[in-house]
């Protein structure tokens, strides 16, 4: 499969979100939430656990439902969508990297299958093109070829992370949510998906966020940087800018948080 | 108590109206899986409590009714359910497909072809086609409002990965008038044709899971399959051994423990019809002289 390279225009964002607010009963999940997302750019969204970080991108990727807010995908309305469609983009243009590869994997399926989901999902119906594909696919997340008829219950939790990853990207989605992508994993292996992902996230100019608690993901993969604490963001920009001048005071406590070797 | 205390086929005039409304909703939607409130029936789970419910909502007292199993009318699930309407319904009963206004069958699909104005009534197992693939039954239906059946072409390509070609040769599944994939319950891959462009009724009941599905007259019924890997009904590569029959599904029949077989119809009726005609098999010269 030869990648074409995107047409990217910047001046109109592709994912814009303006006073997204989720409540569970009297308590806030993430509230009055706004940023736009343009193609190509990686958005980070770091905060402690409960800070609302993942019922943001749950309510952004479609599987809870916001209270209030906006969400505009590529110009159209993502909450007045019609299931149909929402689900339709959920596997063709979207893609959902979640922190356990179980929870994203079939794990009763082949490898090729696991891969081959999306493609069969949306009409593809030769077999032989579709295991083609899955093997290019495979190829490029470095699990060797002679693994593609192996279940996922047979591969470390690096290469089961990995196989989820080309599950996801095989229908090349413009735009990727990420839930801790890394979490569970050694160091080693950690550092060997950053760097691929950071690749693939170059070669095909996707447009990604991604939810951590690790801020050395983000300083490697994220542009920008949004920093929540107890449902509302508190700080957002350049991921370096602040990262090295934290200005709200959760932050600071965030980055001075980080152990040094 | 005495038989005086059924009312005729069993069922309460109340039960076949709900019964009869689920069937007519299956009709007006083929494939579609309705939920029906399904009884208890006098005999266990798996035995064909489904197929047993939707035949005696069928049944009127001028019916002929014929029942097989796997094929057979002389195994004890036919026999028993045969018997069964035989003494709540007291309407006639035959081993002649031609003959039958309502057969009940499980896994199999009669070789004789069906004419219209009869209805064939199938015991389903498990109705969902989806079901080993998602265990959720929320989430499946979901995928049949959405028509999202990806998830079953991943289970066939599976089979040619592991085993080079479908290995699925049962309950093989089809997609019905474009719109709603379903399971043909567990009838042989070979029986798949005939479920399409068929003149009889044909009605699904699934006891234990509450559904019931069908298939009307000349309904457009596709096995699924890949463009490089078509469907293809397969059967053992043998004539019967008795009739000599080339085209019929054959049962194999372990004869002694030095490795002899026979291969025979598994449809009886068919294979009797067609030793009455003088048609003869392999064996069959043999044992007459036995």
């Amino acid at each position: 499969m030869t990648m074409m390279p995107r047409t990217i225009t910047t001046d109109e964002p592709l994912l814009a979100v303006s006073g997204l607010t989720k409540r569970y009963g009297a308590r806030i999940g993430c509230a009055d939430v706004s940023f736009d997302l343009y193609p190509g750019e990686v958005l980070g969204i770091v905060g402690e656990s409960g800070s609302g970080k993942s019922t943001l991108l749950s309510c952004l990727s479609g599987h809870l439902r916001p209270d209030f807010g906006r969400i505009t995908y590529d110009a159209r309305d993502v909450l007045a969508m019609g299931e149909t469609e929402r689900r339709r983009l959920g596997r063709t243009d979207w893609a959902y990297v979640h922190q356990n590869p179980r929870d994203g994997l079939r794990m009763g399926v082949s490898a090729g299958g696991n891969v081959g989901e999306r493609l069969m999902a949306i009409g593809a119906r030769h077999y032989g093109d579709i295991r083609d594909k899955a093997a290019d696919w495979l190829g490029r997340v470095e699990i060797a070829a002679d693994r593609i008829d192996d279940r996922p219950t047979a591969f470390s939790g690096g290469m089961q992370q990995r196989l989820q990853i080309a599950r996801n990207l095989v229908t090349s989605p413009r735009l990727v949510f990420m839930d801790e992508p890394t979490g569970g994993l050694d160091v080693s292996v950690q550092a060997r998906l950053l760097d691929l992902l950071r690749g693939l996230v170059r070669d095909l100019g996707l447009s990604v966020i991604i939810v951590t608690h690790d801020l050395a993901v983000v300083r490697l993969l994220a542009h920008r940087l949004m920093v929540m604490k107890g449902g509302r963001v508190v700080e957002q920009g350049l991921t370096d800018q602040v990262l090295d001048d934290p200005q709200h005071a959760y932050t600071q406590l965030l980055v001075s948080s980080v152990l040094q070797v | 108590m005495t038989d005086q205390a059924y009312n005729f086929a069993y069922l309460d005039e109340q039960t076949k109206r709900m019964i009869r409304r689920a069937i007519l909703k299956g009709i007006a939607v083929p494939g579609y899986q309705v939920p029906f409130a399904s009884r208890e029936m006098p005999m266990p789970y798996g035995w064909g409590t489904g197929g047993v419910q939707v035949t005696s909502a069928c049944l009127v007292p001028e019916d002929r009714l014929k029942v097989i199993d796997q094929g057979a009318d002389d195994t004890t699930n036919a026999v028993s359910i045969r018997k069964f309407f035989q003494r709540t319904a007291g309407v006639a009963v035959t081993e002649a497909t031609a003959e039958a206004t309502v057969i009940q069958t499980r896994h199999r699909i009669p070789e004789t072809p069906l004419h219209e104005g009869q209805i064939l009534v199938y015991q389903v197992p498990i109705p969902e086609p989806l079901r080993f693939l998602e265990p959720r039954e929320t989430e499946t239906r979901k995928m049949h409002e959405l028509e999202e059946y990806g998830l079953m072409h991943v289970k066939l390509y599976e089979d040619i990965a592991r085993h080079g070609t479908i290995a699925t040769s049962y309950a093989y599944p089809v997609k019905v008038e474009g719109r709603y994939v379903m399971d043909p319950s567990p009838i042989p891959k070979f029986d798949n044709p005939k479920l399409g462009q068929n003149p009889a009724i044909q009605l699904f009941g699934a006891g234990r899971e509450q559904r019931i599905y069908a298939l009307p007259p000349f309904t457009e019924v596709v096995s699924l399959d890949f463009d490089d890997h078509p469907f293809e009904p397969s059967k053992a590569p043998h004539d019967c051994d008795l009739c000599g029959a080339r085209d019929s599904y054959l049962d194999e029949v372990i004869t002694d423990d030095r490795g002899g077989r026979m291969f025979v119809c598994s449809d009886t009726d068919f294979c009797a019809g067609r030793q009455a005609d003088g048609h003869r098999g392999r064996l069959s010269a043999v044992e007459a002289v036995q």
